[in-house]
């Protein structure tokens, strides 16, 4: 019986605990996204943006959570049941599983794997699943060239994303992220992978479906893509999962280039601040560029979209990476193993 | 050397970021929206809303019945009937103004020679009901009485133009 405590009831708990801590805060964070991107897109608009529920109109998005909650979920009759419904739980629940991995400060992170970046990377893949799923089982036509568009647009950025996360990489020596964290002690990886933050970031905003490359959801040409058909419970899960992805690909840009947990410079007046809080002010920061290039640029064409992915990005992301790669070699700084 | 110098601006996103620094700007701007039920815009003083009928400061009723105002009206709105009260003055019996057919052109109270039908600076008069916006005499009377200052101070800032 102690042994049965010790051995299998206790961590299990542990780790229920854990996984509250981060899916609760996160899901208060999502919410205050939707808030935040309707703010910062009225202001770069010259309006005031929701101020009506609430002080400043902070309960916005409980009252809008709450009128989705009580609201009918509208199945089609052509679409294929099991599957409609099945799709946004894939969405939303692979958005909240890649945070296992993510290093909040030295030690604390709920799996702490030495293949972090794969276990990333293959979550961030799946995710296509829960859109192409949408797109099918909705029956359709907008679903499902949405659910298409969507299948090549993350396909072609994951291409350049990984060569980005190989440069990274072999500057570390480690798939753990914490390792990767670590790693940039002296300078952050931004500075001398710029080209690769950059791309990093433009595919990540690729990746989440975000503007300027929403052409998946693309109002104007599709309705609103792979969720037409979806009403309710079911398209806030799409709602919370794309926004979700969207603070993960922040969190990664963080971890990967940022320097995750670690206080600019590493000296004394940056270094009072506990590290989660640079981590979630680091996050916050790279949101505020979603938002802020959504308030900026005009969607792309689709094929516009695709030249950038397989013409520019992949020969560009592909050139730096042997030149990193030759660069690491000849100085004699590649991390030893 | 031109082709070079744009590639260069392409390459370092030139474009981009100068997009980019002017949405940032904007958003220091401060909004230009009016928050509109708490807040209201500028109304001029030649503000052609809800009409009403104007009283002399005795309480008198200015209306004489000429029916000019019913005759210039364009939509046909106005409805006037009239016959001498006790003491042989003309006055209406009835004055309706179909509010749904008004189209705020102003004719009326440019008509009228006494400053009866004017048009206030009143806006805000949607109805839950198409029957609501028949108005009668009473209404407009009443109308009359609850925007005589504005009326009254508006029709003094336009007196110099007429």
């Amino acid at each position: 019986m102690a042994s049965f405590w010790h051995g299998y009831a206790w961590p299990t708990v542990i780790t229920v605990v854990e996984v509250l801590a981060v899916v609760v805060p996160l899901l208060i964070a999502v919410a205050y996204l939707t808030y935040a991107e309707r703010k910062v897109l009225a202001f770069s608009q010259l309006r005031k943006g929701p101020n009506v529920v609430g002080p400043f109109g902070l309960l916005q998005p409980f009252a809008d959570g709450l009128k989705l909650l009580i609201k009918e979920t509208i199945v089609p009759s052509g679409a294929n049941r099991v599957v409609f419904i099945f799709a946004p739980i894939v969405t939303f629940t692979l958005s909240l599983v890649a945070w296992a991995v993510i290093p909040f400060n030295p030690g604390v992170v709920i799996a702490d794997i030495n293949v972090g970046i794969l276990y990333l990377f293959a979550i961030s893949s799946l995710g296509v699943y829960g859109i192409i799923l949408a797109g099918w089982a909705s029956n359709s036509r907008y679903a499902f060239l949405g659910a298409l568009r969507s299948a090549a647009q993350m396909v072609s950025y994951e291409v350049a994303i990984g060569f980005v996360l190989v440069t990274v990489l072999i500057c570390v020596g480690s798939l753990n992220l914490s390792d990767i964290v670590k790693a940039q002690r002296h300078i952050w990886f931004a500075v001398p992978l710029l080209p690769m933050f950059v791309i990093f970031f433009i595919s990540g905003l690729a990746e989440t479906n975000r503007a300027p490359f929403d052409v998946v959801e693309g109002e104007t040409e599709l309705v609103a893509g792979y969720f037409v058909e979806y009403s309710a419970m079911a398209f806030a899960l799409f709602y919370l999962g794309e926004y979700a992805n969207m603070i993960l690909m922040s969190a990664m840009t963080s971890v990967l280039f940022l320097g995750g947990w670690l206080a600019p410079f590493g000296i004394p007046p940056f270094t009072w601040v506990p590290g989660p809080i640079w981590f979630l002010l680091k996050i916050a920061f790279v949101l505020f560029c979603f938002l802020w290039v959504r308030a900026t640029f005009p969607r792309f064409r689709y094929d516009q979209l695709m030249r950038l992915g397989w013409k520019v990005f992949l020969p560009f992301s592909l050139v730096w990476l042997v030149l990193t790669a030759g660069v690491l070699t000849a100085a004699g700084w590649l991390p030893a193993r | 050397m031109a082709f070079s110098a744009r590639g260069a601006r392409g390459l370092l996103l030139g474009e981009l970021l100068s997009g980019l620094a002017l949405t940032l700007r904007y958003m220091f701007k401060g909004a230009v929206t009016v928050n509109y039920p708490h807040e209201k815009g500028p109304l001029s003083s030649r503000f052609r809303g809800e009409h009403a009928l104007r009283r002399y400061p005795n309480g008198e009723e200015r209306c004489i019945a000429c029916k000019l105002c019913e005759a210039i009206c364009p939509a046909l709105a106005i409805t006037i009937e009239a016959e001498p009260r006790e003491d042989g003055s003309r006055r209406t019996t009835r004055y309706d103004i179909d509010m749904t057919k008004c189209i705020y052109c102003g004719y009326c109270q440019e008509a009228c020679p006494v400053d009866a039908i004017v048009e206030g600076p009143n806006f805000e008069f949607a109805t839950e009901t198409r029957e609501e916006l028949f108005f009668d005499k009473q209404k407009l009377l009443d109308n009359g009485d609850r925007w005589e200052a504005e009326i009254a101070k508006n029709l003094a800032l336009d007196a110099p133009y007429r």
